[in-house]
């Protein structure tokens, strides 16, 4: 955790004193499904390992996957090659991850968004949660209506779980607003049907709804749209969305995977990668909120001084988020 | 008046067309490749070896056949009845959800010898009842099929992804999966089954269903052309109103031939359940059931047919992924607009060059 | 062949004389398609201005030879000359444009269209239709006029009787200037009075000069209106001649390549026990029409039933009821003393327990599945008997072994059980369909259009083994549009007529004419007490 928050932090101090300690890597990436150029996660990754590339010249071998059998079947083929450190990108490559990580003891493995217990696999998760419980306090302070929506993408406990910390933070920033939740769907396609979430979102804004939260891969784009056209506000995630739409994009959920994609490659070329969990939430900086010249118009004093402060107490434990996965219930 | 024309022999219908056709999506698959910069025959060249070249590449394409000879027979009998089962998705689907179901079941009280026959008969069960909903309203309530299948793709869905992630769902799971079966729930993989013999082979998906995807080639030969029921479904499939004088009841033969038709695409929920994933997942159908009608088109609705087209595609899809993996200026669009060529002309536009051998045919003769 | 050469060699020797040209002169043509020789140099010449009759065969090549002048295939070999004039004729509209008209057998006209409109079809000219319309209209008036070929203009042409419909296609093709008019099999739809009035028209088409030629295979009506006459047979020409220094008897032969004896149903009497039993007989359409209304007859054993009628009015629905391929709505159906009722639910497996066989009117649609193979052909309906069956498998060498007899008996060819049913020419698929059915001993046959579409040579095999089915005591219930079928085997004549059985006459009392009259409903009855129905 403190390497990350390191590198994070001070990378270009690190890049100058990694020079000396480099080692010669041969890393790999496995994007899944939704494909390297998603505009969300696993275009996260694809930043993260471009950067990578760009900043030492080392290249890595990649993979698309098209369906299920295949996950195995390229991080076999990339073990096989001897590349190290493999990345798996989303916890559905968790268990072909942890099968080729046994079969090959000697190479690096990182896997994104899922845990795997090996001493050679790194797993990197995230508190989305505690983001998005950040986001919902914003959500709230800029509510006029009294009402705020939450569009999820394919309906899965981790998307719930993004929509559970976002009402959370709703709930303590004011009791008294009401949290309009849709799914967008309950297949794959749910991560990239635009005109599906501009729909929803017309719903939402028709019932009173006057900002949503989209976590919901490429569908999000429609959401945004939909805010724009309606006046409305919208609030981005995983990367930095604030500048699709300035003006009516309040912020943007942050979870950095292509920092987590980043730093495992990093960290292997300096000697010093380490295996096992890395939970990345508010205190590691791995998952936060956007504000930059997009939408610094409508982030209030009295909001940014009010989040920072439930930043600050999430991250010393005086709140808890509660984590939808851990009991399967949103307990508000 | 054409039909003074002679038609076109078997040779050529079921030899020379296919290859045809396949030699003319490989061209324009040739010209796609070549704008992008990459020699076509290197193309092909990577993809043959990875599909065929060596024991884990043959496992995976042959464990994709796998798949495509399930869903192609399924769309082959709904085919004989005059019926365009497009639901062979949906019908695998819910066809490894009863699979998943008996083994999360009975896993822990039961033997291999008596799970893995469960695990098949679920399969079926579960697929072919999938399947019988549409055909019931196509028989008694005139909805059609094509409709009702497609629908019913969506709900499997749905229905799916609520079990997984409401109910099926393994506790302190973040991915909507299950526990994983029981040794004894397992489906030997054939590289297991290799090593019993003393053969080390490379690991891949390739598992025992395999055979009985044989079997079911074999099984559905003989029911089509050697029984009086397969007799009765192609005479309702070619005429509806010959069969109705021959004291057939079309309706019925809707209903067992949809369920026949569905219990074939339950079984990749048997091979993928069963056999690879051992636990039941989202997503496991992957297209196979949409895949499984360019394969029973190709295929001429023909066992032995669909047995060609699934090596063909299996050939495709993991000759595809090697070429995606070897070149990196291969993206995995590309190999599935190369796929969708193959489909294009050998399903959509099958019978496109017939018309034209049939004048060359009749000249030359 | 001696006798035809020299007949051949006559007719040219008239068009040697002639000075006019010839509207058409084919010469040496010549058209295979694979193996098959279609035609093989045929000559064909029609003067100017007379109906000229083409007769033979199915498969016989007369069809191949007005495709090949109407434009719809080219000849491999051979000349066309159109009014003296050398012509290339490779679509139908280089036919109409050489003035060339068809008629088909089945009408070519959109159902909702008016008969101005089907008959402007295609013709129409300039941007705007309203003006073509106007000038449609015009044209259409005078024609009629000239013609005497009168038609509504603005009537729905689904209205139209078969008739007048027909009208209308020859209209189209005047339209069109066609100085060459084809008709092919144009009375197969037509009562014997509407057949009377299309002859009429046809003479007064060719006074005012129009060529026709005519493609039948019934031979009364060659000898009725044309002037000459060619015969083909196996895709040659065998003879031309003068229709009036020919007849009947010869032009059989010639078709046929062999003396044909005339269908006659034996006078001796088999009559039995009623087998089959209809009261008050109703079937309901699905507007809630009656189909049939009211339907009483019986049949015994040993008897033919005809039942005349023109068609659509009936019949096929009867067929269909009986042998339980449609339920019905009222009334009672008894067979060997099994009732069945509106109640009941039955189908044809049903009826063929009770051995009641059934030759459909239609036997490529209704009477086997074409695709299927001829052994597969010849078990439908009775797929599920054990003597076809072993275990859950066919006995494939039952069903061979039982296929290769009856093929044999009924000499079916190609003799090849293997052979696909949709190869086999239009006779030898009846003989299959009639060999499945007859075989099983029938108590009751139920048969529709004996032979629609087959060759004489077949007709009279056919009705050789109806008439030997009702000697061993077979209930026959036949219905046949062919009236000459129909008055040939007939123990008992009934006629249809919008669903309702309107007369009954027995076989050796009724004659074309009075039948005719009775099939268009213009008849009173003459014996009243028959009548099921009020005309």
């Amino acid at each position: 955790m403190k390497l990350l928050h390191k590198l994070a932090t001070a990378s270009t101090i690190l890049m100058l004193s990694s020079a000396a300690l480099a080692v010669d890597i041969k890393p790999a990436v496995v994007f899944d499904m939704g494909g390297k150029f998603d505009k969300s996660f696993n275009q996260g990754v694809y930043d993260g390992v471009e950067r990578f590339k760009t900043e030492t010249g080392i290249s890595y071998r990649e993979f698309e996957v098209t369906n299920e059998a295949q996950r195995e079947q390229a991080i076999r083929k990339m073990a096989q090659r001897g590349l190290s450190p493999i990345i798996g990108v989303g916890f559905a490559q968790g268990p072909a991850i942890e099968k080729v990580a046994s079969e090959y003891p000697n190479l690096k493995f990182t896997i994104i968004d899922s845990v795997v217990d090996l001493p050679n696999v790194q797993s990197v998760v995230f508190k989305e949660h505690e983001g998005s419980f950040l986001v919902g306090i914003l959500a709230a302070m800029s509510s006029k209506t009294g009402k705020v929506g939450y569009i999820g993408g394919m309906d899965i406990p981790m998307i719930r779980a993004f929509g559970c910390g976002y009402a959370q933070g709703v709930k303590m920033a004011d009791p008294s607003i009401e949290v309009i939740q849709n799914m967008t769907g309950t297949t794959p396609t749910a991560w990239n049907d635009p005109g599906r979430g501009a729909e929803l979102s017309r719903g939402q804004f028709d019932r009173g709804v006057d900002i949503i939260y989209a976590a919901a891969g490429g569908t999000g784009v429609g959401v945004y749209q939909a805010a724009k056209d309606a006046g409305k506000m919208a609030i981005g995630v995983d990367s930095n969305q604030n500048h699709i739409h300035p003006g009516t994009m309040l912020t943007s959920m942050l979870k950095r995977v292509d920092v987590a994609a980043y730093n495992s490659y990093k960290a292997a070329y300096e000697g010093n990668w380490k295996a096992g969990i890395h939970v990345l939430g508010l205190k590691e900086d791995g998952v936060g909120w956007a504000l930059d010249e997009h939408n610094a118009s409508m982030i209030t004093d009295a909001m940014k001084a009010k989040v920072e402060q439930a930043r600050a107490d999430v991250i010393s434990g005086k709140i808890k988020v509660h984590d939808y996965r851990s009991n399967n219930a949103c307990d508000i | 008046m054409s039909d003074l024309l002679q038609p076109l022999p078997r040779w050529i219908d079921v030899g020379v067309i296919p290859v045809l056709n396949v030699s003319m999506a490989m061209i324009v698959s040739s010209i796609l490749l070549l704008v992008v910069g990459i020699e076509p025959v290197e193309a092909v060249t990577i993809m043959l070896h990875g599909a065929f070249g060596y024991d884990e590449g043959i496992g995976y394409t042959l464990y994709y056949a796998t798949n495509f000879v399930f869903t192609g027979l399924a769309v082959a009998i709904a085919f004989h009845a005059g019926l365009f089962n497009i639901g062979g998705e949906g019908q695998a689907y819910i066809g490894g959800l009863g699979v998943g179901l008996a083994m999360l079941l009975l896993d822990s009280s039961m033997p291999a010898f008596l799970l893995l026959p469960i695990a098949l008969i679920m399969a079926a069960l579960f697929g072919g009842a999938w399947a019988l909903i549409p055909a019931y309203l196509q028989a008694y309530r005139g909805s059609h099929i094509v409709i009702t299948t497609i629908m019913f793709n969506f709900i499997a869905s749905a229905i799916m992804v609520y079990l997984m992630v409401n109910v099926l769902i393994m506790p302190g799971q973040q991915s909507p999966q299950t526990r994983e079966f029981a040794e004894s729930a397992q489906l030997p993989f054939m590289h297991e089954v290799f090593a019993w013999f003393g053969v080390n082979i490379s690991q891949s998906p390739l598992n025992l269903s395999i055979v009985w995807a044989v079997i079911c080639c074999i099984g559905l030969w003989l029911f089509i052309w050697r029984s009086r029921w397969g007799y009765e479904t192609r005479a309702v499939g070619f005429n509806e109103k010959a069969a109705v004088y021959g004291g057939i009841n079309p309706k019925r033969v809707v209903l067992i031939s949809m369920c026949i038709s569905g219990a074939l695409a339950g079984f990749v929920g048997f091979n993928e359940i069963s056999g690879v994933h051992h636990r039941l997942i989202l997503n496991f159908t992957a297209g196979y059931g949409f895949t499984g009608i360019a394969v029973s088109l190709m295929g001429r609705n023909h066992p032995v047919g669909i047995v060609l087209a699934s090596l063909l595609f299996g050939m495709l899809y993991q000759g595809g992924a090697e070429l995606a993996f070897e070149v990196p200026t291969v993206t995995r669009e590309m190999v599935v607009a190369i796929q969708g060529f193959v489909i294009l002309f050998s399903g959509a536009l099958a019978y496109m060059s017939t018309p034209f051998l049939t004048r060359l045919y009749n000249r030359w003769k | 062949m001696n006798h035809s050469s020299q007949i051949v060699e006559s007719a040219e020797q008239t068009v040697a004389e002639m000075s006019p040209p010839p509207a058409i002169e084919l010469r040496n043509i010549n058209k295979s398609f694979g193996a098959v020789q279609a035609n093989r140099n045929v000559d064909l010449i029609v003067q100017a201005g007379t109906i000229h009759g083409i007769v033979g065969e199915n498969g016989a090549g007369k069809s191949t030879l007005m495709s090949i002048l109407y434009g719809f295939y080219e000849a491999d070999e051979g000349s066309i000359q159109i009014n003296g004039k050398p012509a290339r004729i490779n679509s139908s509209q280089a036919a109409i444009a050489a003035g060339i008209g068809m008629v088909h057998q089945h009408f070519m006209l959109v159902a909702n269209f008016s008969v101005l409109e089907n008959v402007m079809m295609g013709a129409e000219k300039g941007f705007l239709l309203k003006n073509s319309i106007g000038q449609a209209r015009r044209k259409l008036r005078e024609l009629s006029e000239n013609y005497s070929l009168h038609v509504d203009p603005d009537a729905l042409t689904d209205d139209l009787p078969v008739g007048q419909q027909q009208r209308v296609e020859i209209l189209k093709a005047l339209f069109r200037s066609a100085g060459i008019l084809i008709l092919d099999e144009p009375t197969g739809v037509l009562t014997p009075q509407e057949t009377e009035q299309l002859f009429k028209i046809l003479s007064s088409l060719r006074d005012e000069g129009v060529t026709i030629i005519l493609i039948t295979h019934k031979l009364r009506e060659i000898m009725a209106i044309t002037d000459n006459v060619s015969v083909m047979r196996d895709g040659e020409m065998v003879a031309h001649c003068q229709t009036a220094e020919t007849s009947t008897a010869e032009l059989a032969e010639l078709m046929v390549g062999r003396k044909v004896s005339a269908a006659t149903r034996s006078r001796e009497q088999f009559l039995g026990d009623i087998r089959l039993k209809v009261e008050n007989l109703s079937v309901a359409g699905s507007l809630g029409n009656k189909l049939l209304d009211d339907i009483n007859l019986e049949v015994r054993s040993g008897e033919i039933v005809g039942i005349a009628g023109v068609s659509g009015n009936g019949q096929s629905e009867l067929l269909e009821v009986l042998s339980g391929i449609r339920p019905l709505s009222q009334g009672q159906i008894t067979i060997n003393g099994q009732q069945f009722k509106a109640e009941d639910s039955y189908n044809a497996a049903d009826m063929r327990e009770l051995k009641v066989a059934h030759v459909p009117e239609d036997r490529h649609r209704t009477g086997m599945v074409t695709a299927m193979s001829a052994w597969e052909s010849l078990i439908l309906g009775y797929h599920h008997d054990s003597r076809y069956n072993k275990g859950i498998l066919f006995d494939q060498a039952a069903i061979h072994e039982e296929a290769e007899r009856l093929i044999k008996e009924f000499d079916v060819r190609p003799g090849d059980p293997e052979i696909k049913s949709a190869n086999m020419s239009g006779g030898n698929q009846q003989k299959l369909i009639l060999a499945r059915e007859i075989d099983k001993s029938p108590e009751v046959l139920i048969v529709g259009q004996p032979t629609r579409g087959v060759d004489i040579g077949a007709i009279e095999f056919i009705h050789g083994q109806l008439n030997q089915l009702r000697q061993r005591g077979c209930a026959i219930l036949m219905v046949s549009v062919e009236l000459d079928e129909v008055l040939a085997l007939s123990d008992r004549i009934l006629v249809i007529f919008d669903g309702r059985i309107v007369a009954e006459v027995n076989g050796n009392e009724a004659d074309t004419m009075t039948l005719g009259l009775m099939m268009a409903n213009a008849h009173e009855p003459r014996s009243s007490q028959n009548l099921k129905g009020d005309a």
